[in-house]
């Protein structure tokens, strides 16, 4: 036996509309605390807090790691053959002049740095997250016959010159990241906020 | 007293019905071969890893600061501990490897052609399972390729436009691969991904059961019945397949018993040895390689080397990677041949499957060692030779030869 259609068919099709709607919005709501967890906790967002560096007793051509959020920042205190060369390789990088934004406005320079002669960048790849290894060497190494210094990812083969410039035809597309950086003096350098001049 | 017993359960419960449907009366074709064994020792190893992780479950130490130091005591100075663990590692190489071979028997077979298109499916969704299970379980010891493995499969998903950095943090939890990472990894490997795993593992034999076992002649076994209905061309179950199934799980086990024992790290295959280093996040190993089981995968990321339509290489290689998982899910669609086995199929569909098979080992090996530029290339060339099995399939499989298919299954 066929059930009678229903009496009242619109005002069936009303309820039935009302109640998935007011249950969507529970099932949306139930959500909130379950993706939200997933957030940071407020203990991992204070162990994100800025990180200092002392940076008097760096020589040129040496280079300190930092850790901030876990991840290490090299400092590099650039020779003077370093600064004059700077420029010499421009034809084999891949984003010379910073045009990809991984980098505060400030550092948007061709010394990648806020202050000429020290950079700041994150030793993450930007391929796969490994940390690129410090060459500061010139001339020729295991992986290249005319290097100019910088930093090699024995990952996958990425290559970055000393301001954190990526070369073209390696796995990373980007350039090395630069941290939220300033010097709070000459000596002080403050890695993860901008400092008031940002 | 059995008879009643087993009474006063079929009033309640559909007890007798539901084990002669599913185990003893269940119809196997009489023509199945070794290649459908992998099936059986499936759900073997799945018994032995829910019952070794359980194990392992009690003495483990979910937590940044003590997983590695647990794992070392699970190994010393737990009973036994050494055996389950191991047990637990090589039974993870066991999955993935009994896996690809029930995989493959599917693809040479045609079993995921119409009507077990959806026990296809659900197969796919078990081995992506598995693929997350032995993702989120490697990451457990906290050595150093637990944590670099992490961070470089996390770091894919930042490679999203727009919103993968914010995505990152999100699955991370943290700005960083920390011990918050670890404990949600954790929760998903013993908690999520095994009652997901187990549910679908449950509906995939269900439907087996449903449309019943392909065979290596790809035809029909329902069409010819005997006057009580049961198809000719098979036997039940028990006793004739348990019989050898048992015969080939004791087999199994010696092989597995024999890694488990004398070559746990299956000259690290099995398990890498820079894991045997804590994890450090400041120091990347020289050369970071995924399980043996993810390295065609892995090939395929790395093989990507060059941006497109203004995406990232890298983003490029994480879709042509995720799709190289994906595309076996399409295989019922992609396949227009009107026969099933590759018995029968054209001479193009024999030279497809071969390339694939070749495509598969090669990109596997190129995953596990270094790129060079010359490996590079390869890599570019055989995952193009890969995916050209699953994308020129409709083209061939339609417009090629096929021999005749006999109505009745072929023994010998």
């Amino acid at each position: 036996m066929q059930p009678k259609s229903p009496p009242n068919p619109g005002r069936r099709k009303f309820l039935i509309g009302a109640t998935s709607a007011v249950g969507a919005v529970g099932i949306a709501g139930a959500a909130v605390p379950f993706i939200s967890a997933f957030n940071p906790s407020a203990a991992a967002e204070a162990a994100g807090a800025p990180a200092v560096a002392d940076i008097s007793k760096l020589s040129p051509g040496e280079m300190i790691i930092v850790e901030w959020r876990g991840t290490p920042i090299y400092v590099v205190k650039h020779s003077e053959e370093s600064i004059n060369e700077i420029d010499k390789n421009l034809e084999r990088l891949a984003d010379p002049d910073s045009d990809t934004d991984v980098q505060p406005v400030y550092a948007k320079n061709k010394y990648r740095s806020r202050k000429p002669g020290i950079s700041v960048l994150s030793a993450v790849c930007t391929h796969l997250g490994c940390a690129p290894k410090y060459y500061p060497e010139l001339g020729v190494v295991d992986f290249d016959t005319e290097w100019q210094g910088g930093f090699f990812c024995p990952c996958h083969g990425s290559k970055f010159d000393l301001a954190g410039r990526v070369y073209a035809g390696v796995p990373a597309p980007d350039n090395l990241t630069v941290p939220p950086h300033y010097f709070k003096s000459d000596d002080i350098l403050i890695i993860g906020e901008d400092g008031d001049v940002a | 007293m059995v008879t009643r017993l087993m009474n006063w359960f079929d009033d309640r419960l559909p007890l007798t019905a539901t084990i002669e449907r599913h185990l003893t009366k269940y119809p196997a074709p009489i023509n199945m071969n070794i290649w459908y064994l992998a099936g059986v020792l499936l759900v073997v190893v799945l018994v032995i890893q829910l019952a070794s992780g359980i194990w392992l479950l009690m003495n483990y130490e979910p937590t940044a600061e003590g997983a590695f130091a647990s794992i070392q005591y699970i190994m010393r100075d737990v009973e036994y501990g050494y055996i389950i663990r191991y047990m637990h590692t090589t039974g993870a190489s066991a999955f993935f490897a009994l896996i690809y071979l029930h995989m493959f028997r599917g693809m040479m077979y045609g079993s995921y052609q119409k009507p077990r298109e959806l026990l296809w499916v659900l197969g796919w969704i078990t081995y992506v399972l598995l693929c997350a299970l032995g993702f989120t379980g490697y990451v457990l010891p906290w050595g150093q390729m637990s944590f670099w493995a992490a961070q470089v499969i996390m770091s894919l998903f930042g490679s999203i436009p727009y919103i993968g950095e914010d995505l990152l943090t999100w699955i991370r939890g943290d700005y960083l691969i920390s011990g918050i990472t670890l404990n949600r990894l954790f929760a998903f490997h013993v908690v999520l991904l095994p009652l997901a795993l187990i549910a679908v593992v449950f509906v995939h034999i269900l439907a087996l059961h449903e449309v019943g076992s392909n065979n290596p002649d790809g035809v029909d076994v329902k069409k010819y019945k005997d006057e009580d209905g049961v198809p000719l061309d098979t036997k039940p179950f028990f006793p004739y397949d348990v019989m050898h199934d048992l015969y080939a799980i004791g087999v199994f086990l010696i092989f597995f018993v024999t890694i488990m024992f004398f070559y746990p790290d299956g000259g690290g295959y099995v398990i890498e040895y820079v894991n045997y280093e804590a994890a450090d996040n400041l120091k990347t190993p020289e050369h970071i390689v995924p399980s043996w089981y993810y390295t065609p995968f892995y090939a395929m990321l790395r093989a990507v080397t060059f941006p497109l339509f203004g995406l990232s290489a890298k983003f490029l290689g994480f879709v042509v990677m995720a799709a190289g998982i994906a595309i076996f899910v399409a295989l019922p669609w992609l396949d227009r041949s009107p026969v099933k086995s590759i018995k029968y199929k054209g001479v193009y569909s024999k030279f497809f499957l071969a390339l694939f098979v070749v495509s598969f080992f090669v990109l596997g090996y190129l995953g596990t060692v270094t790129s060079t530029p010359g490996r590079t290339i390869a890599a570019q060339i055989f995952t193009v030779t890969y995916f050209a099995y699953f994308f020129l399939m409709p083209i061939y499989s339609k417009y090629e030869k096929c021999k005749p298919v006999p109505e009745r299954v072929q023994l010998g």
